[in-house]
C-alpha cells in the first residue's frame, strides 16, 4: 500500500479540470515519471505557483468536482509521481476517481462543511495529515491545531488500495 | 419495478457484483486510440500481460495526433500500429484511413443498441447514441478491458432529460446541449447516466444525437443515451441487413433496451427546446453559456470547424449552407477538419469543400489536433477561437487561449463577420 501521510497543498476552487492538472501538450510522454515537472502548470490560482507549491506535499485538500474533463490517467500519474498519493475533497469527476482508486490511490470525499472548516482552519499554514487506513480516519495539524475526521471507504475502493490497483485485482480475479 | 436503457444493458452484461454498488460487466468492445492506449501496451507487456481478450471486439485508430508530428507522437502511434499487427486487431485505422474515433467507429457501424463499449477517451460517451452503455475511462480499465474483456462501474443511476417543443429553425442539436449543460452544471450528471427523452430527441438525426451524447461528460455524465429507434435501425442498416429479416424486426429487437414505463430515475430535467435560441460559452467551463445574441461583437482570431461534437456531414453541410458564395474576414483565419475520411469524401462530391475553401478556409485531414491544443490549429496566448468542439477550459486549444463552444451554423457566421455572430 502506498504512503497517504504528509504535507498538504490547499487547492481553493471548484472543477479543477484535468487540462489544468497535466496539459494535453504533455500528453505524448510515454513513461509516467516524465510528467513530474508539469503537475498543475496551467492552474491558475491568485496566490499558487506550482514550481514552489507543490514540492514536498503528499496531499491534496481540494473542493468539489475535481478532476473534471479528460479520461487521462496522466492526472493521477502526475500526482504520483510527484508523491501526492491523496485527494481529499467534497467530490470527484467519475473517471478521475475511478483512475485514482484503478491505481491504488486515493480520492477521499468528505462532506462540503467539513471541506469548509479544513480550509478555514488550515490553509495557508504548514499543515500535515496523517491518514489511518484500516481505522478510517484523518488527522490535519498544523501548529496546535489539530483536527480528526473519519472518512467512508467503499469495498471496492479498499479492496484496489489494498491490491495496489485494479490490473493486479482483475487478472486474478476474471 | 421497471428499468432505465443502462440498467437493462447491465442486467444483461453483468459477470459479478464484487462489493455492493459495485457493478464488473462483459464488453462488447473496447476502442482504442495512441494517446491513452501506449501506456496500457506497455504496462501489460511489462507485467508478462501481453493479450487481448478478443481481437474482433478491439477497434483501434490513430486520431489525436495525425500525421505525426514529432517524434514523440510518431512513437505513439507506432506502438498502437505494432500492437495491433501483433494481435490481429483487423479493424485497425492507419494514416489515411482514420478519423476521429467518435465519428470513425458509428460509420463502420461497430456500436449497436444495447452494446457496453469503453474507451480510453471522455468523449467515449458519443456512442451513447446508438442506445448502448459507452463510458470513457483510463489507462488501467483500459488495460483491463483489453486484457479481461469487463469493466467495473458504480451501479449507475439515470438521469432524465426530456426535451419537448420544437426547435427553432437555425438552433442546433449543439446549442440543445450547450444550454442543458448550462442548467444543470458541469457538476449536474455526475456519477449518472443522461437518458434524453421526449418528441424532439425522437426527431433528431443520429448525427444530431451524437452532439447529444458527445457533451454529456461535459456535465459529469457517465454516458448520453438516446433509445434506439427507426431513426438508428436505418442508420445501422447496411451493417445489420444480414441479421434481421426486415427492419421491423430489427427494430423489435433492439426495443428491449427501451426504458420501461414505470423506469425510476435518479432526477428528471424538463427542457423545452422551443424557448432555445443559438448559445456560445463565455468563460473557461462548459456550463458558462450565453445566446450568441447577447455576444455579437465579440472579438475572435479563429474559427474551427470540426471534433467529434461537430466534425460529421450534417454538421459540414449546415456550415456551408452559410458560407455559400462568401468569403471569412480578412482579420481572421479559419480552419474545418472533417472528422473521417468517409465525411471528407462525402462533402467533397457535395461541393461542401469547394465552398470552405472558396470562402477562405484551410481544410485539413481529418485529425483530433486543435481540440486540445495538440496539432492542426493550436491558439498562441491570447488568441481567442470560436469552435465547434466540446471544452472552453483554459489553455485547452493552446496556452493562454480562449475558446467559446458553439454550434457549426454559428462558428461559419462568426468567420464571415469577424466576430461572434448568429446564422440567423
Amino acid at each position: 500500500m502506498k504512503n497517504f501521510s504528509g504535507k498538504v497543498l490547499f487547492l481553493d476552487r471548484d472543477d479543477i479540470n484535468t487540462d489544468e492538472i497535466i496539459p494535453a501538450r504533455y500528453l505524448t510522454e510515454n513513461s509516467k515519471e516524465a510528467l513530474q515537472p508539469y503537475l498543475l502548470e496551467d492552474l491558475e490560482m491568485t496566490g499558487f505557483d506550482p514550481r514552489q507549491d507543490i514540492a514536498g506535499k503528499a496531499a491534496i485538500v481540494t473542493r468539489d468536482n475535481f478532476g473534471c474533463g479528460s479520461s487521462r490517467e496522466h492526472a493521477p500519474w502526475a500526482l504520483e509521481v510527484n508523491n501526492i498519493n491523496i485527494v481529499i475533497g467534497v467530490g470527484f469527476a467519475r473517471i478521475f476517481r475511478q483512475n485514482m482508486y484503478n491505481c491504488g490511490l486515493m480520492a477521499v470525499q468528505l462532506p462540503s462543511d467539513t471541506i469548509e472548516q479544513l480550509f478555514a482552519r488550515f490553509a495557508g499554514k504548514d499543515t500535515t495529515v496523517t491518514t489511518d487506513f484500516e481505522k478510517r480516519k484523518l488527522v490535519f495539524s498544523a501548529g496546535d491545531q489539530v483536527e480528526e475526521l473519519e472518512f467512508e471507504l467503499g469495498g471496492f475502493d479498499k479492496a484496489l488500495v489494498e491490491a495496489g490497483g485494479w490490473i493486479g485485482y482483475a487478472d486474478e480475479k476474471y | 419495478m421497471g428499468k432505465t436503457i443502462v440498467e437493462k444493458i447491465f442486467a444483461e452484461h453483468l459477470v459479478d457484483v464484487p462489493f455492493e454498488d459495485t457493478q464488473v460487466i462483459k464488453l462488447d468492445a473496447v476502442f482504442c486510440h495512441e494517446i491513452t492506449t501506449p501506456i496500457a501496451i506497455n504496462d501489460l507487456v511489462a507485467r508478462g500481460l501481453d493479450r487481448v481478450f478478443d481481437p474482433d471486439k478491439i477497434k483501434a485508430v490513430i486520431d489525436h495526433v495525425t500525421p505525426a508530428k514529432d517524434s514523440k507522437t510518431a512513437t505513439q502511434g507506432k506502438i498502437l500500429r505494432d500492437w495491433a499487427r501483433r494481435h490481429n486487431i483487423k479493424d485497425f485505422f492507419d494514416i489515411g484511413r482514420n478519423g476521429v474515433c467518435h465519428a470513425l467507429f458509428p460509420e463502420k457501424g461497430f456500436v449497436r443498441p444495447g452494446y457496453t463499449v469503453i474507451m480510453g477517451d471522455s468523449h467515449t460517451c458519443t456512442h451513447g447514441a446508438f442506445g448502448a452503455f459507452a463510458a470513457g475511462v483510463g489507462t488501467t480499465d483500459l488495460a483491463v478491458g483489453i486484457l479481461k474483456g469487463v469493466c467495473a462501474f458504480r451501479t449507475p443511476q439515470t438521469m432524465k432529460v426530456n426535451i419537448t417543443g420544437k426547435l427553432q429553425k437555425g438552433v442546433y442539436a449543439k446549442d440543445l446541449i450547450l444550454s442543458i449543460i448550462s442548467r444543470i452544471g458541469v457538476n449536474g450528471a455526475t456519477g449518472k447516466v443522461m437518458e434524453f427523452t421526449g418528441d424532439v430527441v425522437e426527431e433528431l438525426s443520429m448525427e444530431a444525437r451524437m452532439t447529444m451524447c458527445n457533451m454529456a461528460v461535459e456535465a459529469g455524465g457517465t454516458c448520453g443515451i438516446c433509445a434506439p429507434d427507426m431513426t438508428t435501425v436505418e442508420y445501422l442498416w447496411p451493417f445489420i441487413k444480414d441479421e434481421f429479416s426486415s427492419k421491423e424486426e430489427a427494430l423489435t429487437q433492439y426495443s428491449r433496451y427501451c426504458a420501461d414505463a414505470d423506469a425510476v430515475y435518479a432526477e428528471t430535467v424538463e427542457i423545452d427546446a422551443s424557448e432555445i435560441v443559438p448559445m456560445s460559452t463565455f468563460g473557461y467551463k462548459p456550463d458558462q453559456v450565453r445566446p450568441v445574441s447577447e455576444m455579437k461583437g465579440t472579438a475572435i482570431d479563429q474559427v474551427y470547424i470540426g471534433s467529434c461534437t461537430n466534425g460529421r456531414i450534417e454538421d459540414l453541410r449546415a456550415a456551408a449552407d452559410v458560407l455559400k458564395g462568401k468569403k471569412i474576414h480578412d482579420s481572421i483565419r479559419a480552419i474545418v477538419s472533417p472528422a473521417s475520411p468517409a465525411i471528407y469524401a462525402q462533402a467533397l462530391e457535395e461541393g461542401i469543400i469547394k465552398i470552405f475553401m472558396d470562402a477562405g478556409f484551410c481544410v485539413t485531414n481529418p485529425t483530433c489536433g486543435a481540440c486540445l491544443g495538440m496539432s492542426n490549429g493550436v491558439l498562441a496566448d491570447g488568441e481567442v477561437c470560436v469552435s465547434t468542439t466540446n471544452r472552453n477550459f483554459s489553455g485547452r486549444m493552446g496556452k493562454g487561449g480562449m475558446v467559446h463552444l458553439v454550434s457549426p451554423a454559428t462558428a461559419a457566421a462568426s468567420a464571415i463577420s469577424g466576430q461572434l455572430d448568429t446564422a440567423q
